[in-house]
């Protein structure tokens, strides 16, 4: 009997595998955005799978990839939850304490965004609040579509676009601001 | 179509989520609206730069050890490892009898789909792991097809789809069923779409078979026939991309 359970846990750990290994990098890189620190997003990737194989047997055909960041979200609030005794980074109370974005007056009719290298478009997402950050990162570096991240935040999918709407504007507004700064990196020497 | 509609749905069309009719309406607001315009301009050059690369994290090999060794211990690997079968090429004629033998099935039978449809999701899953997904690296489908000469009793069709859309980025030799078969392997944006090509029956699939799309564990899996070869594309694509995909594909494989 024994050896059937062994092969049993075998076969689903195969699995597993096969199914959330892929997605290592894609969750990784989310938690290195919510959390902002590479100590706290292996913890969180590390938890996050833990917790995915242990629910493994109740999953049945959906995509694992959104299954997998819904997980990770989770496991991000609750280590949010536990160490300030406060309310989450990532909680929604954040966008209602927002003012109700307004498209700069300022902002020129016809100049371009200027090409950024990677390292100060990195820097600006991840100066965002925390919704519109997680916003940003599902749809444009994860690459999920829009019934994908409403199930990853547990929202409907007309607050997943008036958000992500209000993340790339705010995301414009701070990179036009920038082109008129010196770069980030230099900044903070 | 107003200033402000317009800001609301601009997302929606940069990231493909628009109906065509809502799609048309943006874009003939845009062609007169030079605010609107630059916006738009603006968000694209945003999502452009957002996609690259280096914006991705890389899980730290340690942290994809540490929860490999989390899990129960892995079995004994069914699937030859490709540095056993390169051994088994410098064999020589010893191995095509072997293979020419191996060859004769492939027999799509009906109580065999959803295992097969397992087996290519698998055999996709395994090829976005570690350095499995090309053996031969070439968007030329003039290097790609040379490859397999020899490697396969067959000559898969490579067809080169980088104008529709879907880059050629190479190919591999993989397993399917036990058999030797070969991938090509595509692009769609940062998606992965693995083509299988192997010998079937004549009998069974006569001269085509028609095309099916299915979904599996969140995958799409197309399935045609024409002749003897029979041709499998995976990918986390949805339905409608990979359907375009395999109608490309038809077409260039008709052609060539």
């Amino acid at each position: 009997m024994a050896a059937g359970v062994e092969s049993t846990d075998a076969d689903k750990a195969r699995r597993f595998r096969d199914a959330a290994l892929p997605h290592l990098d894609d969750v990784y890189t989310l938690a290195r955005y919510l959390l902002r620190s590479a100590a706290d997003a292996d913890d969180a990737v590390q938890e996050c799978y833990l917790r995915a194989f242990r629910h493994f047997d109740g999953f049945r055909g959906q995509a694992t990839k959104p299954w997998l960041m819904a997980i990770l979200r989770n496991v991000c609030r609750a280590e949010f939850a536990r160490r300030s005794g406060a309310p989450a980074d990532i909680a929604d109370v954040a966008e209602d304490a927002l003012p109700l974005w307004q498209e700069p007056e300022s902002s020129p009719e016809t100049a371009i965004l200027r090409q950024r290298d990677s390292q100060t478009v990195h820097a600006l997402v991840a100066a965002l609040p925390a919704p519109f950050r997680e916003a940003i990162v599902l749809r444009d570096i994860n690459d999920l579509s829009y019934r994908e991240i409403a199930e990853v935040v547990g929202a409907p999918i007309g607050t997943v676009m008036s958000r992500l709407g209000r993340a790339r504007s705010m995301l414009r507004e701070a990179w036009l601001k920038s082109e008129n700064e010196p770069e980030i990196k230099e900044r903070s020497l | 179509m107003t200033c402000e509609e317009t800001r609301e749905l601009v997302h929606a069309l940069i990231d493909g989520e628009l109906d065509a009719g809502h799609a048309r309406e943006v874009e003939a607001h845009v062609a007169n609206c030079p605010r609107c315009a630059a916006q738009l301009r603006d968000y694209r050059v945003m999502r452009q730069a957002l996609a690259a690369p280096a914006l991705r994290h890389q899980a730290p090999a340690a942290l994809r050890a540490r929860i490999e060794g989390a899990l129960p211990s892995r079995q004994a690997v069914v699937v030859p490892s490709r540095r056993s079968l390169i051994k088994g090429f410098a064999m020589g004629s010893v191995l095509s009898g072997a293979l020419a033998a191996s060859l004769v099935a492939f027999v799509m039978r009906q109580e065999e789909d959803q295992r097969v449809l397992g087996d290519l999701v698998s055999a996709h899953l395994r090829s976005l792991q570690g350095d499995h997904l090309i053996d031969v690296q070439s968007t030329d489908q003039h290097t790609v097809k040379p490859w397999f000469n020899g490697r396969l009793d067959v000559a898969p069709p490579v067809v080169d789809l980088t104008a529709q859309g879907f880059t050629l980025i190479g190919g591999r030799l993989d397993y399917l069923d036990g058999r030797p078969v070969a991938a090509i392997v595509y692009k769609r944006r940062a998606h992965v779409i693995n083509l299988f090509i192997a010998q079937v029956a004549a009998q069974v699939s006569g001269p085509e078979r028609r095309a099916t799309i299915e979904r599996l564990q969140g995958f799409s899996i197309w399935r045609w026939s024409r002749a003897d070869l029979g041709f499998w594309a995976v990918s986390d694509i949805n339905a409608d991309e990979l359907q375009e995909f395999g109608e490309k594909l038809e077409t260039g494989v008709r052609g060539s």
